[in-house]
C-alpha cells in the first residue's frame, strides 16, 4: 500500500476510535441512567446532560478568559506583574497606532458597507420574479474560508511587471481606462487596507441579505397595502416602511458584522501578514502570542479585543429590549 | 421565533393579496441590478477556477478571461496539487484528509454535548438553570482569542495541583485531540443557544403526558425530544461544518507547525505566502479546498438559512 493510504487509514483509525469510544460511553450512561428509579433520575439526568458542556465551557473559555486577563498585566514570560506596561505598550507604540486604526477603519466601514449593500439587494431581491438564484449566488462566498476568499481575491489583485500582458483582472480594468503600468495595488499605503476590506464585504453582504430579506417579507401585507393606498411607492415606502418595520433586524445584523470583523484574522495573514500597514488588533495578538512569544502583550491585545465587543453587545441588548418593549 | 420566510417560500398571508402587492413592486429595474450585481459577486470566484484549470505558463502569463480565446484547459494542476510536484513539494491530499478527519468529531462531538445541555437547560427544572443559560449565551461575546494561550497551555502542560494531576497531557504529535476538544469547547455556546431555543418551543402538553406515563428524562430525550429537534441541530451541524472547515485562527494555534494533523486552511494560506507566483496550482488547492463546503451550502441551503435566521433574527 502507498504510505498516503496507510496514514490516511491511520487517520480515520484514530477519529473512529475516538467516535466510538465518545458515543459508546454515551450510549451505556444512557442505559445505565434509564435502569435508575423516579427518585434518583432527575439529578442524575442533570449531571449526564449538563455535566460535559460545563466541564468543557469552563476549562475552555470561563478559566482561560480569566487566565488571560490576569497574564494581560505580567511580563513575556508570563512571570512577573508589570501593571499596565503591556496596555500602554498596545496605545502608545507607533505601529500600534497603525493596527488600531486599521481596526478601527475595518470595524466601522465593513459592517455599514455590507450592510447597506444587503439592505439594498434584500430590497431589489423582493422586487423580482425569480429570486432564488442570484439570491444563492450571492450567498456562496458565506461558503468560502477567509483563506480561500484571500486566495480568490488575491487573484484579482494580482501584479504584472511593466510592459506585458495583465494577469490581475483590476489591473486590466484599469488599463482599459488606460492607466499605464497599473500599480502593485496591494502595496499602495492605507488604500491597500480598504482592498481587503472588500474580501470581507464580499462574504458578508450575503449574510445581510439573506437575514433582512427574510425580515422584509415578513412585514404584514396588509401595512404595505394601506400605505400603497395613501400613495407611498419607491423610495417613499422604502423609508417610511420598510426601514422602521426591519430596524431591529438591521441593528442585529449590524452589530454581528461588526463583532465578527473586530476577530477578522485570517485575511490579513494571508493576504499580507500585517505589512505594508495593514495590520489588524487579531492578527498583531497572534504574532505577539505565537510568532514573538509575548504571552504578556498578546494577553492585553486579547483583552482589547474583549473589550471592544463589549459596547457592541450592550448597544445590541438594550436595541432589543427597546423592540420588545413596544 | 418570528415568522420568518426563507428564499422562495411564500407569506403566509392571502394568496391573492400577497401577489398583487408583489407585482406592484416588481420592477425591470431591480431584476437588471440583481442580475449585474449577481454577476459581479460571481466572476471572483469563476476567476479562479478558470484560473485553475490553465497551463502554469498560461496562466501565469495573461489574465484567466484569455482562456476563452485560447481554449487552452488542462487538469493537471489538480493532479499536481493534490500529491505535489516539482514547484510545491507537498500536495493538498494529505491536508485534505485532516480536514475531513478534524471536521466529522469536532461536529459531532459538540453537537451531542450541546443537545443534552440544552434538553437539561430547557426541560430539567432547577435552580440556577437560567443563569447557566444566561451565563453561556454571554459567552458568545468572548473572543477565541481569549482563551487560545491558557488553552495550549493546558493541553500541552495538562493541569496539577500539588503535583497530582488532576487533567494529563492531550495529545501530542500526530493526534487530532487537541483540535477536536477545542472546537467543541468554542462551538458550544451557540449551538447550546441555538438548540435550546428550539427545544424550549416543545409544547409542554407532549412532555407532561409522557411523565405521566412514566416515562424518565433519559427515556423523553431519546423518543420525543431528539426526534423532534433534529431541524435545529440539522443547521447547527451545516454551520459547524462550515466553520471548523473554513477556520484557520484554531488550527494554527493547535497544529500550526504539525503538518501531519493541520488542515486545508493552514496548508493554502502557507503555500499563498510562499509559492503566491505559482497561480496555477494556489488556484487549483483554493478550489480543491472550497468545493466540499461549496456542495454542502447548495444542497442544505434551507438548514442553514434556518439557522442563520434563528440565530441572529431572534429578539
Amino acid at each position: 500500500m502507498s504510505p498516503f493510504l496507510t496514514e490516511t487509514l491511520s487517520k480515520f483509525q484514530q477519529m473512529g476510535t475516538a467516535l466510538a469510544a465518545f458515543f459508546g460511553v454515551l450510549l451505556i450512561v444512557f442505559y445505565l441512567g434509564s435502569k435508575t428509579s423516579g427518585r434518583i433520575q432527575t439529578p442524575t439526568a442533570r449531571l449526564v446532560m449538563l455535566g460535559p458542556a460545563v466541564v468543557l465551557l469552563t476549562a475552555g473559555l470561563v478559566v482561560p478568559a480569566v487566565l488571560t486577563t490576569i497574564s494581560s498585566f505580567k511580563d513575556a514570560n508570563n512571570k512577573k506583574f508589570v501593571g499596565l506596561a503591556n496596555f500602554n505598550w498596545v496605545f502608545t507604540n507607533p505601529d500600534n497606532l497603525v493596527t488600531l486604526r486599521n481596526t478601527v477603519l475595518w470595524v466601522i466601514i465593513t459592517p455599514l458597507v455590507s450592510t447597506g449593500l444587503g439592505l439594498l439587494l434584500a430590497v431589489l431581491i423582493d422586487r423580482m420574479k425569480h429570486e432564488s438564484i442570484p439570491k444563492s449566488l450571492i450567498f456562496m462566498p458565506m461558503a468560502i474560508s477567509f483563506v480561500g476568499a484571500s486566495i480568490i481575491w488575491g487573484l484579482v489583485y494580482e501584479y504584472s511587471e511593466p510592459g506585458g500582458e495583465q494577469v490581475g483582472l483590476l489591473s486590466q480594468l484599469a488599463a482599459l481606462f488606460h492607466v499605464a503600468d497599473p500599480p502593485n495595488w496591494i502595496l499602495i499605503p492605507f488604500w491597500n487596507n480598504f482592498l481587503l476590506m472588500v474580501i470581507f464585504i464580499w462574504i458578508q453582504v450575503g449574510f445581510a441579505m439573506v437575514v433582512l430579506s427574510a425580515a422584509i417579507k415578513a412585514i404584514p401585507v396588509d401595512v404595505v397595502e394601506a400605505a400603497m393606498l395613501d400613495g407611498a411607492t419607491g423610495g417613499r415606502l422604502f423609508r417610511s416602511v420598510t426601514v422602521p418595520m426591519i430596524r431591529g433586524t438591521l441593528v442585529v445584523v449590524l452589530t454581528t458584522i461588526m463583532i465578527g470583523v473586530l476577530k477578522v484574522f485570517d485575511i490579513v495573514r494571508t493576504m499580507t501578514n500585517g505589512n505594508f500597514g495593514t495590520q489588524v488588533l487579531a492578527n498583531e495578538m497572534y504574532a505577539q502570542s505565537f510568532v514573538q512569544f509575548d504571552a504578556g502583550r498578546g494577553s492585553a491585545l486579547a483583552v482589547v479585543l474583549f473589550l471592544g465587543v463589549i459596547p457592541v453587545v450592550i448597544y445590541n441588548i438594550i436595541q432589543l429590549r427597546r423592540d420588545h418593549a413596544r | 421565533m418570528s415568522a420568518t420566510t426563507i428564499s422562495d417560500e411564500k407569506v403566509a398571508a392571502p394568496e391573492s393579496v400577497s401577489s398583487a402587492v408583489h407585482r406592484n413592486l416588481s420592477s425591470p429595474w431591480a431584476s437588471f441590478a440583481v442580475i449585474v450585481i449577481t454577476i459581479l459577486w460571481t466572476i471572483p470566484t469563476l476567476g479562479l477556477f478558470v484560473t485553475s484549470l490553465r497551463p502554469s505558463d498560461k496562466a501565469n502569463q495573461n489574465g484567466w478571461w484569455n482562456a476563452f480565446i485560447d481554449h487552452t484547459f488542462t487538469a493537471s494542476n489538480y493532479s499536481e496539487v493534490l500529491t505535489g510536484g516539482a514547484v510545491i513539494p507537498q500536495g493538498i491530499a494529505n491536508f485534505f484528509i485532516n480536514s475531513l478527519v478534524i471536521t466529522i468529531p469536532a461536529v459531532l462531538i459538540p453537537l451531542a454535548i450541546a443537545t443534552m445541555a440544552a434538553y437539561a437547560l430547557a426541560w430539567i427544572p432547577f435552580r440556577g438553570a437560567t443563569f447557566l443559560f444566561v451565563t453561556c449565551f454571554a459567552l458568545q461575546v468572548v473572543p477565541l482569542q481569549m482563551a487560545l494561550l491558557p488553552l495550549l497551555q493546558l493541553f500541552n502542560k495538562g493541569w496539577k495541583v500539588n503535583g497530582v494531576s488532576i487533567i494529563p497531557p492531550i495529545g501530542g504529535h500526530g493526534t487530532y485531540y487537541q483540535l477536536w476538544i477545542a472546537h467543541a469547547m468554542f462551538a458550544l455556546p451557540l449551538a447550546i443557544f441555538l438548540i435550546h431555543n428550539f427545544m424550549s418551543q416543545i409544547p409542554k402538553d407532549l412532555m407532561e403526558a409522557a411523565v405521566m406515563d412514566g416515562a424518565g428524562h433519559f427515556r423523553i430525550f431519546r423518543t420525543i425530544v431528539l426526534p423532534l429537534a433534529v431541524p435545529a441541530i440539522a443547521s447547527f451541524a451545516i454551520f459547524q461544518f462550515l466553520w471548523v472547515w473554513n477556520d484557520l485562527l484554531v488550527a494554527l494555534t493547535f497544529a500550526g507547525g504539525n503538518d501531519q494533523v493541520a488542515p486545508m486552511t493552514v496548508y493554502l494560506s502557507n503555500i499563498k505566502g510562499t509559492y503566491g507566483s505559482a497561480l496555477h496550482l494556489v488556484t487549483a488547492g483554493a478550489f480543491v479546498s472550497i468545493l466540499m463546503p461549496l456542495i454542502v451550502f447548495f444542497a442544505l441551503q434551507r438548514f442553514f438559512v434556518r439557522g442563520l435566521l434563528a440565530g441572529s433574527v431572534k429578539g
